[in-house]
């Protein structure tokens, strides 16, 4: 019986780690600064190149991915800087620009690197209890999610960075007017985003399969992510992976992957009819 | 002064116009071979060996002299893993393009979006991939194996060797379900069980929910046909686990070359039936590898697809001089005879009149812990005839239709 509880807390880790992972990023990039980024995917899929290639020159895999979501993040800066910057109060042409990129990306990378490259392996060993065997690696990706979302939350809450930011995102002006830097302020949060796509890419690479195209295998997952968590990233997206990830597990356990999928979907169109912003609008006010 | 620029344009025009005509009474026009092959996209890494292998051919079939003394032109446009861009291309290479041959196609999907658009004209098609089979179709000539090849020898091998209960994982369309309809049905004659079944939807990659039901069913070995590279991811995260199973596919190693892309020991234990696998090593293959690997050196791994494409177009040169014709009604008619083969670098391989697909020399293969491929068991020559048997006769009748063992032709 318990190897049959575990197994259904794996489950449930298992998908929460995914959901938190892809979408954190992209809960800073789209969820705080309101830019539709279309891109999300190849910053993912950057870190997974990046952390494939290095371990490939003998770094060792956790160095390699560390410097994979640095890599990811300061590429974001640039990306800021030279596209996003110029979108910021047009988030239709932001969807655009940053599409367009994103294919531009993905063909560079098939021209360049070729259609796939050899994979590096999951690092760790497994485990058994009764009479399943668990991969050890997935603990460590649910410990990075963790990881992630506490330090969203120190950055955003306790930093003299994170009031700033927050400021700026709820008024720009007038953070401006205040003295804050506004402009180098969306440049390091983009940045933060890509980074931590970059990381997504980088903790998912030693157990997929690396071809250009796959950010989409992400995107899907964090856009919904999201969507379903509203504005407040700190509030919205960690109880949205939650509760998304409950849904797809007991689907994916009853009835199998395909109902898993449409299942969750159909639960995300339900939210948004009844919240239509999101399940942080909710806590947001009931904690005033 | 504008009619004189009329006047000069018009005779210049007429000028171009001659001289163009006398370039092409000079020679004959080149045959025009439309080829649909991802190179980007989702599928592009098993795409791209189709198009290097049709470009070879074409560059050793126009060296000696083309076809029927005219050359051959190869016109490749990518649709990118989009069915409602193959048809689309399909459209254009057909209408715009006019060519006298349409090649290509990855997955059943993508084959079964062009079917019914080459169906309304009278030019030939090639479809190059192995498939779950049962396409009776007169419009095209299938190049890759079949069910009766592929599976009724895996099948009952993994059996004999592992036991008799089979875990599917299947991608979820055409291709995964007609392949799991066929396991189920060559389980039951063989007295064997399937204790469990499950459909992915393409683009899945996560895999920990489907390691734990295999693991709760406790088969003896798993049929592996999922599709494309996120749902390969399942192979690395089975390794990660220790899910330790044998495993038997109709697509992995030969088509997709996970043994080259994942790192040991993420395939180990896989078998696997093909009329194709690089490492096979008789003097006609190598002699092939060789001519490949001159043009393509990169080459990651010479696939089952890249080598049928290389076939298809040897495949269509036959037809074309022993019909001494271009059109579909006379290449069949030398179809019809059974005497439509070739010398492929498996061996000889023939198209079979009733169904138009091709016999092909079967092996089984298994890969070890370190990746390395051993060739188990060589079948020899098996001809695709169960739709022969179910009644599938394009000698007889134009029939449009895909068959299956739970859809048989009626009987008339």
């Amino acid at each position: 019986m318990s190897a049959e509880l575990f197994s259904v807390f794996y489950q449930f880790a298992d998908v929460f780690a995914f959901l938190i992972l892809s979408a954190a990023g992209l809960a800073i990039v789209f969820g705080m600064m309101g830019v539709i980024n279309m891109a999300h995917g190849e910053f993912i899929m950057c870190g997974a190149y990046v952390t494939v290639g290095l371990v490939k020159l003998g770094v060792p895999l956790a160095i390699a991915q560390a410097l994979a979501a640095v890599t990811a993040g300061l590429i974001g800066v640039a990306v800021e800087y030279l596209v996003v910057r110029r979108f910021y109060k047009r988030p239709l042409d932001s969807l655009l620009a940053t599409w367009g990129l994103s294919l531009i990306v993905t063909q560079s990378m098939l021209l360049i690197v070729g259609s796939s490259i050899t994979g590096i392996g999951t690092p760790e060993g497994s485990f058994a209890i009764g009479g399943y065997t668990f991969s050890t690696y997935r603990l460590v990706l649910f410990a990075c999610a963790v990881a992630v979302l506490i330090g969203l939350y120190v950055t955003f809450m306790k930093t003299r960075f994170g009031m700033m930011a927050r400021a700026t995102m709820q008024n720009a002006a007038m953070a401006r007017a205040l003295g804050a830097r506004t402009g180098r302020i969306y440049a390091i949060s983009f940045g933060i985003g890509a980074g931590l796509a970059g990381l997504c890419g980088a903790l998912y690479a030693p157990t997929m399969t690396l071809i250009p195209t796959m950010g989409a295998t992400f995107v899907v997952e964090s856009f919904v992510t999201v969507v379903v968590g509203g504005a407040n990233v700190l509030l919205g997206t960690a109880p949205a992976a939650v509760f998304l990830a409950i849904i797809r597990m007991a689907l994916n356990a009853s009835y199998g992957q395909i109902i898993g999928q449409i299942g969750m979907l159909f639960a995300v169109i339900l939210i948004i009819r009844v919240l239509p912003e999101g399940i942080s609008s909710v806590l947001v006010r009931r904690g005033r | 002064m504008k009619s004189g620029h009329l006047l000069r344009t018009a005779f210049l025009g007429a000028a171009i116009g001659t001289a163009a005509l006398g370039v092409a009474q000079a020679a004959e026009p080149p045959l025009k071979i439309g080829l649909l092959e991802d190179v980007s996209g989702d599928l592009a890494f098993m795409g791209m060996p189709k198009l290097h292998g049709s470009q070879l051919a074409v560059e050793e079939i126009n060296k000696k002299g083309g076809i029927l003394g005219r050359q051959i032109e190869l016109i490749h446009l990518d649709p990118q893993g989009d069915n409602a861009r193959y048809q689309e291309f399909a459209r254009r290479l057909l209408s715009r393009d006019k060519v006298d041959v349409l090649i290509g196609g990855i997955t059943s999907a993508s084959r079964e979006a062009i079917r019914p658009i080459i169906d309304r004209t009278t030019t030939p098609y090639f479809y190059t991939n192995q498939y779950e089979g049962g396409v009776c179709d007169a419009s095209m000539i299938s190049m890759g194996a079949v069910p009766e090849q592929q599976f009724s020898t895996l099948i009952p091998w993994m059996v004999g060797k592992f036991g008799k209960k089979v875990y599917v994982i299947a991608a979820d369309y055409n291709f995964g379900q007609i392949s799991a309809e066929w396991n189920r049905k060559i389980m039951k004659d063989l007295g064997g069980e399937v204790v469990g079944e499950e459909f992915i939807p393409l683009g899945v990659s996560q895999f920990a929910q489907t390691i734990q039901n295999i693991q709760k069913a406790k088969p003896d070995w798993i049929l592996t046909i999922n599709v494309g590279a996120a749902q390969d991811s399942f192979f690395e995260q089975a390794a990660a686990a220790k899910l330790n199973l044998p495993m038997g596919s109709s697509i992995k190693v030969m088509l997709g070359f996970e043994h080259k892309r994942f790192k040991p020991p993420a395939l180990n234990n896989m078998h696997a039936t093909a009329n194709w696998f690089e490492e096979i090593d008789t003097p006609e293959a190598s002699d092939f590898k060789k001519r490949w690997r001159a043009k393509f050196a990169d080459e990651l791994y010479i696939n089952d697809m890249g080598y049928n494409a290389y076939n298809a177009l040897y495949m269509y040169k036959t037809l074309v001089e022993k019909a001494k014709s271009i059109k579909l009604d006379d290449m069949r008619k030398v179809i019809a005879t059974g005497e439509a083969c070739i010398d492929a670098p498996e061996g000889q391989v023939c198209i079979d009149p009733k169904s138009q697909h091709t016999s092909h020399r079967m092996r089984l293969i298994s890969v070890g812990p370190q990746h390395e491929v051993k060739v188990e068991k060589d079948y020899g020559t098996i001809k695709p005839y169960w739709l022969g048997e179910i009644g599938c006769d394009l000698t007889k009748k134009n029939d449009k239709d895909q068959y299956t063992p739970s859809h048989l032709p009626k009987k008339s």
